[in-house]
């Protein structure tokens, strides 16, 4: 398997089914863009200051995972943050009839939740003008101060109904657990509006990624973010958020998807056994999880012998639960183009690329 | 292609009924079933910390009296239940603490060839680590004592404060010419990633010594037990070992332990089975794109995995169609040779030895993973 090549083909779009792209990375440069969508306190204390705005990322800056051949805009900046570069290097020639994106500005972690709102309002401000207002393909999720529940539920409130946003972003990593009582007032606004928690690969929370504290190299919190996602949706299934939620939807954003049937067997009979410590889990938590929770397909840790990735998606037991992504502007091992979509059925590679998408998120 | 799969045709945990008698079958066919090893038996201390306090100094025992045995505070879940109804001895003692009993009611009737003590013990999560030495050398002299003196088909996992390795490299010291301890303990969760240079002298003296090293499943030394904070029931507690295991499975890898000790053995005990394979596939996507990271790295990461990584079989994966069981093995490959017979005897998720596995297996696969497998990787003949 190698790298996927970017630069796509030389464009003969129509030959590309059209897809709707449920990851793809729009990038803050620097906390200097979003001065015009900030008030004059924080404007000047981030001059005064030269404070960067948040600045631990998941993401390091020039890793081979971060910014694929090519899409590096003209002028240096970040890869993911000019929307004409974005256009010509993946929105038209990979045929993407909708981008949804997500911006991963680590507002969490800063701990001074002023700073928090403030950015995390003025990113949302920025994302309307620049993004969702210049180019109809595209909807965005909503930055919140996740760190502080009750005010990601007043950002949420603020812009929720501005019909470009379909998501809210949660990075997977966070220092208390999305299910846990803390969240309620979230996920009641989230549910409010009718969005998406978009639950994302990366977060600062300053809390250790694993539960043996902070691993040494960053391939480790890479492979390993995928643990953290499970662990997220054990605790939103046990707290019974998809009960008194009833309409909350959940969409897992680079989480892997490989690992799914393993871990719903493992919880399914995690629940026959300890159900009486949730009665409220009325169902097996596989249940919930397929009705309730999407999957996008990058990255597709995708096993060496093509039998297994089939068995994997036949074992997770419904045609429902894979969306499209591109990751863009992120590197990936595997083309789903050569890897996934040649072995599935029509039907089921066209609910992928298009149609589990557009109901999920009623495009 | 993808149909619903029925949830209906999975099969009861053995776990559903804690408080049944070995079966008539199991009795019936006690004269003749074919040895196994039991890679996960629990000799409990009766009492807890109490147990051991004949075997520490007068010093440590007024310091336990007076202060307790403390750990992380906060780290704790109250578990289901106590251990198997069934095996609570008639002598009124902890399940697990009595060995007449758990010979006349495991040993013996399921002709377990070897079983291999796990005690769940106090020394590693002290934050005293002075008193996690104690604790542990007297955790090590009670089982030679009471245990292993006691009964021959009987080997043990050495109690170490793994969190204080140069007091852990001693202990190991001290217990290495006892070729009945086979193995040294580690917490589930340890205060740090298992691959990380803290950890490096107590594999030194483990390779020197030819021991395996050991995780078994839960614990806490103060992080919370996900990557995402403190999960709010028992039952994440119960699923978090998997999650677990696999950020120490990657930080052993990552870190090029197995490149420095390459005799090395790592043995996951209840920590799940099912999720192996994708950990290897994501392991290897993740190392084609992020290598020049770790160039240190000598093979892919699954080559490490299949070698030096063995894992036990309780609690056994249960998928809704027995055909994705067999779809598991193969996706697992090779690695059916490291997979180890585990009941994890007498705690209430037990798995009895006659009703371990969601569908039958072939004969050839049933003599590796009840005995062959372990048999090799411990030398137990």
């Amino acid at each position: 398997m190698t790298a996927t090549a970017q630069s796509p083909a030389p464009t003969n779009i129509s030959t590309r089914p059209p897809v709707i792209d449920c990851d793809v990375h729009n990038v803050v440069p620097a906390v200097s863009v979003l001065f015009p969508y900030l008030p004059d306190h924080w404007r000047e204390h981030i001059t005064n200051t030269l404070f960067k705005g948040p600045v631990d990322s998941a993401y390091p800056r020039k890793a081979p995972t971060t910014a694929r051949p090519g899409s590096i805009p003209p002028d240096k900046k970040p890869a993911g943050s000019s929307l004409a570069h974005l256009r010509s290097d993946h929105l038209d020639p990979m045929n993407v009839e909708t981008a949804i994106l997500s911006c991963t500005y680590e507002v969490e972690s800063l701990h001074n939740p002023d700073a928090a709102v403030a950015l995390a309002r003025a990113v949302n401000d920025w994302q309307i003008a620049e993004w969702l207002d210049q180019d109809s393909r595209l909807r965005a999720s909503i930055v919140v101060p996740s760190q502080i529940p009750h005010l990601a539920a007043q950002e949420i409130d603020r812009v929720g109904d501005h019909p470009g946003f379909v998501q809210v972003f949660l990075p997977v990593r966070s220092q208390h657990m999305y299910g846990t009582r803390l969240y309620h007032p979230m996920w009641e606004a989230i549910t409010r509006h009718d969005l998406v928690a978009a639950i994302s690969f990366g977060g600062a929370p300053g809390v250790p990624p694993t539960p043996s504290g902070w691993p040494s190299y960053y391939f480790e919190e890479y492979a390993g973010m995928a643990q953290v996602f499970q662990s997220q949706l054990v605790n939103i299934v046990a707290e019974g958020v998809f009960d008194q939620f009833p309409t909350a939807r959940v969409a897992l954003l680079e989480a892997g998807f490989t690992w799914l049937p393993a871990f719903m067997w493992r919880l399914d009979k995690e629940w026959r056994n300890l159900r009486r410590l949730v009665p409220w889990v009325k169902r097996p938590p596989a249940a919930y999880i397929k009705e309730h929770v999407r999957f996008t397909i990058q990255p597709l840790d995708a096993p060496p012998d093509p039998r297994h990735l089939l068995q994997v998606i036949d074992q997770i037991g419904s045609d429902d639960l894979l969306l499209y992504a591109s990751d863009y502007p992120h590197l990936h091992d595997a083309d789903p183009d050569q890897l996934l979509f040649p072995d599935l059925s029509p039907t089921l590679a066209q609910k992928i690329r298009t149609e589990n998408a557009r109901a999920f998120y009623r495009l | 292609m993808v149909a619903t799969a029925p949830e209906t045709t999975a099969k009861a945990a053995p776990a559903f009924t804690p408080t049944r008698e070995p079966t008539k079958d199991a009795l019936a066919k006690a004269h003749a079933p074919p040895a196994l090893i039991d890679c996960d038996l629990h000799n409990e201390l009766h009492g807890d910390v109490q147990a051991l306090l004949p075997y520490v100094s007068q010093r440590w025992r007024d310091h336990v009296e007076t202060f307790g045995a403390r750990g992380p505070a906060g780290s704790y879940y109250p578990r289901f239940m106590d251990h198997r109804q069934d095996a609570r001895p008639p002598s009124g003692k902890r399940a697990g603490s009595d060995l007449s009993y758990t010979r006349s009611h495991y040993l013996d009737p399921y002709n377990v060839a070897y079983g291999i003590l796990i005690p769940l013990n106090p020394a590693p999560r002290q934050l005293n680590h002075e008193l996690g030495a104690a604790l542990a050398t007297a955790c090590n002299d009670w089982q030679v004592a009471e245990w292993l003196d006691q009964e021959p088909r009987l080997r043990a996992s050495i109690a170490v404060p793994n969190e204080a390795p140069d007091l852990a490299v001693q202990e190991i010291h001290r217990r290495a010419k006892d070729k009945r301890f086979v193995q040294v303990q580690f917490s589930g969760r340890p205060q740090e990633p298992m691959g990380r240079r803290k950890y490096w002298p107590i594999y030194e003296a483990c390779e020197e010594y030819g021991l395996k090293v050991m995780s078994h499943a839960f614990g806490s030394y103060g992080n919370p037990i996900t990557g995402a904070g403190w999960g709010s029931y028992y039952l994440e507690d119960h699923v978090g070992p998997a999650q677990a295991m696999q950020a120490n499975i990657i930080s052993l890898v990552a870190e090029g332990v197995y490149d420095r000790f390459p005799n090395l053995k790592i043995v996951s005990v209840e920590n799940g089975l099912g999720w192996f394979a994708s950990l290897m596939w994501r392991l290897d996507a993740s190392w084609r794109l992020l290598k020049a990271e770790v160039p240190h790295l000598q093979k892919k990461p699954s080559d490490y995995v299949r070698d030096h990584l063995y894992a036990t079989t309780q609690p056994m994966e249960e998928p809704p169609k027995p055909a994705q069981f067999f779809e598991l093995l193969d996706q697992l490959g090779s690695f059916v040779d490291h997979v180890l017979f585990a009941s994890d005897y007498p705690h209430w998720d037990a798995d009895q030895p006659d009703d371990a596995f969601p569908v039958r297996l072939s004969d050839e696969l049933v003599k590796k993973i009840y005995f062959e497998n372990a048999s090799k990787l411990y030398g137990l003949t």
